[in-house]
């Protein structure tokens, strides 16, 4: 495709891809769920939650707060989370990030670092109060491992995430 | 990066309204979800027919993935199998000898066992298994110890059927879709498996800790019964799981506290039974059951 548009198909196609490469790869993040793995420890990071972070805090303006609602909905039915779990925590998550945004002015990558871990660590201890009330009261220290993991995967799905990024708005 | 000038929407009306507007919906959203979360505590089955049908449709794939991650997993295995062939051989034969011993000592406890049991009228359910099926995933990203059976009510899977493999407890079942169930593993956090020492019949409930163990907790104070090495199995106190399935493995002591490791490793199982609740009556609200045990009893 050349740099310029050539018809008005082409132009419908690029709004497409615009909007859809974020909501699609969050999506296909909440799919890894379903990889054939039984794990009788809790060390795998949430890469659906990653992804959604780093799509939130490379591109602020893109979605609004809501947006967390549906995704965070097929999140939940496809981990077998309790329905209601990472819909209220990425929503609530979405507008804690507005309001920090509306404090901070500028952001660099290690500020963009320092709030997704913060926004794990919310996430996680969300996600173990919601399974305390549930009646699986764990010692928070046992989600340790996995938290750090999600921590360090963070640079990790970042530039995965900035790629899709440079593709989805390229000509 | 700099602040996004969006935020603040400029002069237009439309755009302050909609922003707005965006607000208003997630923060209702946030509501919504906690008051879903608030019925998914109350009542844990209640999305079951919601949760069942995402089951259904997920399965398959990861069912499909199932047996290519097996086979990578059982070539490390066949590896070390032909490299330690002889010595591994044996090994085995040393052990048949042993074990055959033993066999026939069980059979004939097992028989009088029966007969003791015909002369004082004790009867169980049935232990046929509802299903056979096979463990093809798991909530491996959050905090619960979920896995997924291929197999769901269509196969007569229903919530609270316990779940065991040749060797040993899995779990029990707590969501069913049609082709698919949800398993809760002994090694959760919101597993309570009443157990006893196989050694001299102690009473325990072994709860799981979340990370792959399980600690045992004893109902006498004061003297830690347990051993390194000791072996647990159900008692079939509760009426869920029938008795005599083994549970766990004493793996250490650490003062009062008993770690367990469960004896069936749901990443390797390779068929999972569903079996009949023990007790049926156990699985019933309480004032049911003592309204049918009353009844029982009046004819």
């Amino acid at each position: 495709m050349s740099r310029i548009a050539g018809s008005s198909r082409d132009v419908a196609l690029l709004g497409l891809r615009r909007q859809w490469v974020p909501i699609l790869s969050t999506l296909a993040a909440s799919l890894l769920n379903l990889s054939p793995y039984v794990a009788t420890w809790p060390i795998v990071p949430d890469f659906a939650y990653i992804v959604l972070l780093a799509w939130r805090l490379l591109r602020p303006e893109m979605w609004q707060a809501h947006v967390a609602l549906p995704l965070g909905f097929f999140n939940d039915l496809v981990a077998g989370l309790p329905v209601g779990q990472s819909m209220a925590l990425w929503t609530l998550t979405f507008l804690i990030l507005d309001i920090v945004d509306s404090r901070v002015g500028w952001r660099d990558y290690w500020m963009d670092w320092f709030f997704a871990a913060a926004a794990m660590l919310f996430y996680t201890a969300g996600g173990w109060y919601v399974a305390g009330e549930m009646g699986s009261a764990l010692p928070f220290v046992v989600l340790l491992p996995q938290l750090i993991l999600s921590i360090f995967a963070y640079p990790l799905v970042a530039r995965f995430v900035v790629a899709l990024d440079r593709w989805r708005l390229s000509r | 990066m700099a602040k996004p000038s969006t935020r603040r929407p400029g002069f237009s009306r439309r755009a302050q309204y909609g922003l707005f507007l965006s607000y208003v919906l997630a923060v209702g959203g946030v509501l919504f979800a906690g008051l879903l979360l608030v019925i998914a505590i109350v009542d844990p089955t209640g999305f079951n027919a919601l949760k069942g049908a995402a089951l259904d449709v997920t399965s398959p794939v990861t069912s499909a993935g199932r047996s290519v991650t097996r086979f990578f997993g059982g070539l490390k295995d066949s590896i070390g199998n032909y490299v330690q062939a002889g010595s591994q051989n044996a090994e085995l034969k040393r052990r048949l000898q042993a074990s055959r011993r033993k066999l026939i000592e069980a059979q004939a406890i097992g028989l009088e066992n029966k007969r003791l049991k015909d002369l004082l009228k004790l009867t169980g359910a049935t232990d046929d298994p509802v299903a056979v099926t096979r463990i093809v995933g798991s909530s491996f990203a959050s905090v619960r110890r979920l896995a997924t059976l291929s197999a769901g009510a269509s196969a007569g899977v229903r919530p609270g059927q316990p779940v065991r493999s040749a060797d040993g407890l899995v779990g029990r079942v707590i969501e069913t879709g049609r082709w698919a169930s949800r398993v809760l593993l002994v090694g959760d956090g919101a597993s309570n498996v009443p157990v006893r020492l196989v050694r001299d019949g102690t009473p325990a409930i072994a709860s799981g800790h979340g990370d792959g163990t399980i600690d045992l907790k004893t109902l006498e104070v004061g003297r830690n019964p347990f051993r390194r090495g000791d072996v647990l199995v159900t008692s079939g106190v509760g009426g869920v799981y029938p008795p005599d399935i083994p549970v766990a493995v004493v793996v250490r002591i650490e003062g009062d506290r008993t770690v367990a490791r469960p004896l069936a490793d749901p990443s390797s199982v390779e068929y999972a039974v569903v079996l009949n609740v023990y007790q049926p009556l156990a699985d019933l609200p309480l004032s049911e059951a003592t309204e049918n045990a009353l009844r029982g009893a009046g004819q």
